[in-house]
């Protein structure tokens, strides 16, 4: 569980335009170990997706370096899962055509793949919807088939952008808690996004506090609660959810000027 | 017994208020219907009527009845069906190249944001010029036939193609792009994975104006080059003051395009239902 498989050394970002340049972050670091959950919280518009971004490969690093399993002799790109805000279902294709589209971009839509993806969505409750349509399904049910469409590539690593946010609050309380066990059940790492900070202390091993723009490691908090069974929902009932609620909002420094 | 209760059931499940708001729909349709035939049967009555009683001059304006025989012995001559295939078939070969090489080049502009910059004034100042002016250039590069018209066709339509479709397809939501980024898809699964199917109701709707567009070009073509065909037959009625065929034409051309309007918008339909 401690054997590093990502390692972000000083990242900046510069984001262009004719205008202006922004540094949206500046010299961050962090080590996510394999197998743990680590959710990043911080000021709206301090440079959350732009290091979610970076790390999935997808804008490139303005300085600084991104190594994946550092301490390997092959230093391999893991395959990485990406979830969005907004559950981006196909409307024109079904639950199945949609949880299986990223193998068919891999050119992995194998009759093997597409029964094991198959089983995820049964296993997960959407057994009876294969052959429905995105508008036919709950909002939550819709997040959870965008999760396996992620998980049906196998991704080693899971990057969630502020995941939950689309949905109303009871809804979001049930979808975290059930998107919380799965990526557990299944073993992923994971690196999430949230502006809410019991959904980050409920969800992670560890939770990153960032600075305003240009975002940096403020605080690292080793999430430790004494609970019976760790699932999002029973977490937040562990005696010590309150302090570290109350120490991350202080760090978060918000005001409402 | 059972149809008893089924009816019975019926009128339980809506209330009485509801059952008023349904006949209130239905007499309204009814109402907007018969409304728009008796308009249709009246203007057609009274231009009888004033043609009859010399209250208009019907070597001018022709008369419904006096254009019906002309309608029945086109009909019996069998030129009748021959200008209209040949007008049809123009439109349809115009309308189908117009979206397709429009629809072709507009996916061209999309894959190169370069080409796209670049080319944007030319494409304004194209869309924006009158295509009936380039039709003696087109006389005299396809000569005076089916070409010219067809071309004349596909002209008139092919910029409000590239610049419709380009569009739509621009407007597909960036996230739902970078989505298929995350997977590690390259621009040809870009394309063919999201952008096209998303944009494909911008891309239906193009082809529905092309279609009034295709028309426009073919009665132009004819009107400038052609032997045969409506917008032949209007302009040589109208050359030998025999006003009761450009009537009669100009009738058929409006049922004709009306059609073919209502067949694409149909196919829309059922596309976009098939896939939702
Ligand atoms: N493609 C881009 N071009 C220019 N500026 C950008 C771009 N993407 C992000 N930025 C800027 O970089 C900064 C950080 O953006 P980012 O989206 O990473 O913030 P965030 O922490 O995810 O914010 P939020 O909590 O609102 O989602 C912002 O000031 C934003 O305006
Ligand atoms: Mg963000």
């Amino acid at each position: 569980m401690t054997t590093p498989i990502v390692k972000i050394n000083n990242l900046s970002k510069i984001f262009h335009s004719p205008k202006e340049e922004t540094l949206a972050v500046k010299d961050f670091s962090l080590e996510v170990r394999a197998g743990e959950f680590v959710v990043l919280v911080g000021p709206s518009g301090c440079g959350k997706s732009t290091i979610l971004s970076a790390l999935a490969g997808l804008i490139k690093p303005s300085a600084g370096e991104i190594i994946y399993n550092p301490n390997k002799a092959i230093k391999k790109k893991p395959s990485i899962g990406y979830m969005l805000q907004q559950d981006h279902l196909f409307q024109w294709r079904t639950i199945l055509q949609n949880a299986i589209l990223g193998l068919e971009i891999q050119n992995k839509n194998t009759k093997e793949n597409i029964l094991k993806t198959r089983k995820l969505l049964e296993v997960y409750g959407l057994g009876d919807f294969i052959n429905h349509y995105p508008n036919q399904l709950s909002g939550g049910m819709r997040q959870r088939a965008a999760l396996i469409r992620t998980l049906a590539v196998d991704p080693e690593i899971l990057l969630l952008d502020e995941p939950f946010s689309a949905l109303d609050y009871q809804t979001r309380l049930a979808v975290a808690d059930d998107i919380g066990s799965i990526i557990k059940n299944e073993k992923r790492t994971a690196v999430m996004v949230t502006h809410d900070i019991s959904e980050a202390i409920s969800m992670a091993d560890r939770v990153v506090v960032l600075s305003k723009r240009p975002g940096m490691v403020k605080k690292i908090h080793e999430i430790k609660l004494s609970c019976s069974k760790q699932t999002p929902i029973i977490r937040r009932e562990a005696p010590e959810f309150r302090e570290y609620f109350n120490e991350i909002w202080k760090e978060l420094d918000v005001h409402v000027s | 017994m059972s149809l008893k209760n089924d009816t019975q059931n019926y009128s339980q499940t809506f209330s009485r208020e509801h059952l008023n708001y349904l006949k209130d729909i239905k007499r309204q349709k009814i109402l907007i219907l018969s409304s728009r035939i008796i308009l249709l049967v009246a203007f057609f009555l009274i231009w009888e009527v004033a043609a009859k009683f010399k209250w208009i001059d019907p070597f001018i304006t022709s008369q419904p009845s006096r254009m019906w025989d002309t309608f029945l012995s086109l009909h019996q001559n069998g030129s009748l069906y021959k200008h209209i295939g040949i007008t049809i078939s123009e439109t349809i070969i115009g309308f189908v190249s117009g979206t397709l090489l429009g629809s072709l080049m507009a996916i061209l502009l999309w894959w190169s944001d370069f080409l796209s910059k670049v080319l944007d004034p030319y494409l304004v100042v194209l869309n924006s010029l009158p295509k009936v002016a380039l039709g003696p250039i087109i006389i005299v590069f396809f000569g005076a036939g089916y070409s010219a018209i067809i071309t004349m066709a596909l002209l008139v339509s092919l910029f409000t193609t590239i610049i419709g479709v380009f569009s739509g397809l621009r407007q597909v939501d960036k996230e739902k792009i970078t989505l298929l980024k995350t997977f590690g898809a390259n621009k040809k699964q870009i394309l063919t994975k999201v952008v096209i199917p998303a944009s494909f109701p911008t891309i239906m709707n193009a082809l529905r104006i092309n279609v009034g567009l295709s028309w426009v070009g073919v009665i132009m073509g004819e009107f400038l080059v052609s032997k045969a065909g409506l917008g032949y037959l209007i302009v040589y009625g109208s050359q030998v003051f025999q006003l009761d065929t450009v009537m009669t034409s100009v009738i058929i051309l409006a049922i004709a395009a009306a059609l073919m309007y209502i067949g694409v918008s149909y196919l829309e339909k059922m596309v976009l239902e098939k896939r939702i």
